[in-house]
């Protein structure tokens, strides 16, 4: 396991030095000065070249590449060409409230999903299934914006249960922090229900028409452990292939969710360094987002181990 | 027991949930702050904080937070002395000599002096319009003593105090010499000022959050607060600005009483904040804002004054303002360069503003020499303040008979791709439209548009006319009102003529508040002190 951890680890680096050299080059050549951004409207030509010096901007780009990778060789991803603040402690800043909303989401879609799917299954064909179904297609239907603010409008506006939107810290107490996440997360929810309550389903139904599962039936075992024990255990992997890549499509994915409901994640952070030519945030979001990708394939692979010892990397 | 585990994981987690639902109806974070805490919705995120760096309206009004200016102007944009005590002008009118206000001290508690004002200006002289003409006028700035400080001429300026007064960007703020030394074209590494509040540098979130507090060492005026002027009371403990980038959340949040006051409601969501009683729209923008049309002089077929003056008759402002704006209430059709409010105002060599003449343009079209070349219009598609402008052109100009193409792209693409003085094919440009602050072009030398110094010094579109840089000299040079008068009635016809460009009308801006909030105050900035929450 190890082994397989060690070489994975390796393996990233070279693919993250690809991602490195592929942002800067794109960034570069993507229209837009934020020197001009900086200087605003009344700026003269020779005020926006000033200002393009003094960021290095008007250095030729493969010195510009260089004192990049120089710096993040030192662990440091630079400064924003806007604000001048550290870019490491501005994505620190956004992490908190995108990886809560992508936790709670994900941990709230596994809990309502799993169950559901696991249900559809075994009642194949039945009522509760074309219901389950068909819940499903209005989860991947529903833009979640739409969602939003339907959840905003019923909940917050009409029903005063929760704030209209922002984000508190763990740290401000459990009761703030879910009061908060509550909405986004129920919101942002539907689709990976719908996604996870399908994969299950599916692999479930595969899984239940195997011989060991009518054996497990003749021994007289009872119908949940057949169902959680035997057949969940058997059809986990896709099932837990599809959370993860569902977990690194909601990290990078949330921007809506964040923006319908003023969370000051990291979607917005990206955004707005786009809009802003902000090339030290834009690059070192693109770096960290392609580092945890790389953990979360491995989580992934390291889950198969674990659930499947005949599975060998 | 695996299985045992994660059943009681998963209950647990379906616990926290559960208690937090219930939770939520009992502990409204918000609901329990003290009267103490102004929430507001900027415009915009800050994220640039040197307000002499750029012109940007937010680094501008976080400059009113903490910073204080020597003069400031009253709502009659009457220029009054702020930090400044008493001043005095030489009967040459080449010496002026200011005396510092007692006790004026920055956020780290050095008393402010003339050094600092020194270097504070001579860094703003560097990068505004106004102060880069007053610099040019300027012999020497000479320190009498800790409190005192002359300004010499070079000959007679007209616009000393008007320049000092500047109410809107780049408003001549005076910080720590320290921080007036950095470089104009470097962000200053510090937010320290002498203003009503203090920046809380822990709380600050670029682009989501700036925290301000009472700055307890303030000094206010004894006069009563008027416009940028007078008597600065930070009535509330702490000042939370919060983006809300999507219009309707923000209206939500003001309507939850979440926020207090939201700078700029969009105007489709007005009839819907107007409804609800809890909530007041008001004009805190007396002066207004103003929508243009910007020709670039440096490219055919824009270099031929004929083709610009076809195009400056086929436009009418209030196809621009309708789709744009919408309701009347928010809107005047308006010829005036220099503001319908201000003292300049004039309809003087006004073309076109009441109503297009098509057929004379297609003429004055025919007649020019024109032959159908491609004219780009960049439109921005994310302002939304804007965005509408570029897509009222195209068609009045295709029926003049102008081969039109409008290329979208989002505000910042304009704002790179404008400073671009390049052939069309090499990432050139045509035209843009952009919006002012009535305060930020109230005379011929604030209004960037009225420039004619072309490539170097211009204004996008580089226009380039000595006859008009003549006039705007003459102007800073007259001290007599009356005569600048008709100096600037000058400059007006003359943009006219030349088509410098094309003013689009004028448009004002409210803000929606909660009723609770009293003492908001009309302005050519958005300030925030005399504000407090009954």
């Amino acid at each position: 396991m190890l082994r397989l951890v060690l070489s994975r680890l390796l393996a990233a680096i070279p693919v993250m030095g690809v991602v490195a050299i592929f942002v800067f080059l794109l960034l570069r050549l993507s229209p837009g000065d934020p020197a001009a951004i900086l200087a605003g409207d009344t700026a003269t030509a020779e005020t926006i070249a000033a200002i393009r010096a003094d960021l290095g901007l008007d250095r030729p780009i493969p010195e510009q590449f260089v004192t990049w990778i120089g710096q993040l060789l030192q662990g440091d991803l630079g400064k924003s060409v806007l604000s001048k603040q550290p870019v490491s402690m501005m994505i620190g800043q956004r992490v908190e409230p995108t990886m809560s909303l992508a936790l709670t989401t994900l941990i709230f879609a596994i809990v309502v999903a799993v169950p559901m799917g696991i249900l559809a299954a075994w009642k194949h064909g039945s009522w509760f299934d074309r219901g389950i179904m068909a819940l499903s297609v209005a989860g991947f239907s529903i833009p979640v914006f739409v969602l939003g603010y339907i959840m905003v409008y019923i909940f917050s506006m009409k029903l005063d249960l929760f704030p209209a939107q922002g984000f508190a810290s763990i740290r401000e107490g459990l009761p703030a922090f879910l009061e908060r996440i509550a909405l986004p997360t129920v919101t942002l929810s539907f689709i990976y229900i719908a996604l996870f309550a399908r994969i299950t389903r599916t692999a479930m139904l595969e899984v239940l028409n195997e011989d060991y599962i009518r054996t497990a039936h003749a021994k007289g075992l009872k119908e949940r452990v057949v169902l959680v024990r035997h057949a969940l255990r058997n059809a986990a992997i896709p099932i837990v292939s599809v959370i993860g890549i569902g977990f690194a499509l909601l990290i990078g994915g949330v921007v809506i969710t964040e923006t319908v409901f003023n969370i000051p994640g990291i979607g917005r952070l990206v955004v707005d360094a786009v809009l802003g030519r902000d090339y030290p945030i834009i690059q070192g979001v693109i770096l960290v987002f392609s580092g945890v990708y790389v953990l979360i394939n491995l989580a992934i692979d390291v889950a198969y181990v674990m659930l499947d010892p005949r599975i060998r990397y | 027991m695996r299985s045992r585990r994660f059943h009681m994981l998963v209950s647990a987690i379906g616990l926290s949930i559960g208690l937090g639902l219930l939770a939520g109806a009992a502990t409204d974070a918000v609901a329990q702050d003290s009267k103490k805490t102004l929430r507001f919705i900027p415009h915009s995120g800050l994220r640039v904080t040197d307000p002499i760096l750029t012109t940007a309206f937010m680094s501008r009004n976080h400059g009113y937070m903490i910073y204080d200016t020597l003069f400031s102007v009253d709502d009659k944009m009457v220029v009054k002395p702020q930090m400044v005590e008493k001043y005095e002008v030489s009967g040459d009118k080449l010496t002026y000599t200011f005396t510092l206000r007692d006790g004026l001290k920055f956020h780290d508690g050095a008393p402010v002096t003339s050094t600092d004002v020194i270097a504070s200006l001579a860094r703003w002289g560097k990068n505004d319009t106004m102060g880069q003409k007053l610099f040019t006028y300027t012999k020497e700035w000479k320190e009498v003593d800790a409190k005192t400080f002359q300004l010499v001429l070079k000959e007679p300026y007209g616009l000393v105090l008007d320049s000092l007064g500047k109410p809107s960007s780049n408003v001549p703020f005076i910080m720590p010499k320290r921080m007036a030394d950095t470089p104009a074209t470097t962000n200053v590494p510090e937010e320290i000022g002498s203003g009503p509040f203090r920046f809380v540098k822990g709380e600050f979130q670029p682009g989501v959050k700036v925290v301000y507090e009472k700055n307890p060492d303030y000094k206010p005026r004894s006069e009563p607060a008027s416009n940028t002027s007078g008597g600065k009371v930070a009535k509330v403990d702490r000042v939370e600005w919060l983006t809300i980038a999507d219009p309707q959340t923000a209206m939500n949040a003001l309507i939850k009483g979440e926020v207090d006051i939201w700078e700029q409601p969009a105007f489709d969501l007005l009839p819907e904040l107007k409804k609800n009683k809890e909530i007041d729209i008001r004009n805190l923008q007396p002066f207004g804002m103003n929508y243009m049309l910007r020709m670039n002089w440096l490219q055919p077929p824009l270099d031929n004054v004929k083709v610009r003056q076809a195009i400056l008759h086929a436009v009418q402002q209030e196809d621009y303002l309708a789709a744009q704006v919408g309701d009347p209430e928010y809107y005047k059709v308006c010829g005036a360069l220099f503001g319908c409010s201000s003292p300049l105002a004039t309809d003087a060599g006004a073309v076109g503003v009441k109503k297009a003449d098509v057929a004379k343009a297609k003429k004055m079209l025919a007649d020019s020499g024109y032959k159908g070349e491609k004219i780009v219009i960049m439109a921005p598609t994310d302002l939304n303040s804007i965005n509408q402008l570029p897509l009222v052109s195209a068609p009045l100009l295709r029926a003049i008979g102008v081969n039109v193409e409008v290329q979208s792209m989002d505000w910042q693409t304009l704002v790179g791709r404008r400073a671009k003085m390049d052939p069309i094919d090499q990432g050139g440009w045509h035209i843009f439209h952009t919006a002012w602050g009535t305060a930020d072009m109230m005379n011929p030398i604030a209004n960037a548009g009225t420039k004619g110094l072309g490539k170097v010094g211009g204004f996008f579109g580089w226009t380039e006319d000595p006859t008009i840089e003549k006039l705007r000299d003459d102007y800073a040079r007259e001290p007599d009102a009356t005569k600048q008068k008709a100096i600037a009635e000058a400059v007006q016809k003359r943009v006219y003529e030349m088509v410098h460009y094309i003013p689009l009308g004028e448009y004002f801006q409210p803000s929606a508040i909660r009723k609770n909030v009293v003492g908001n105050l009309p302005s050519a900035a958005y300030v925030l002190w005399n504000i407090e929450k009954k």
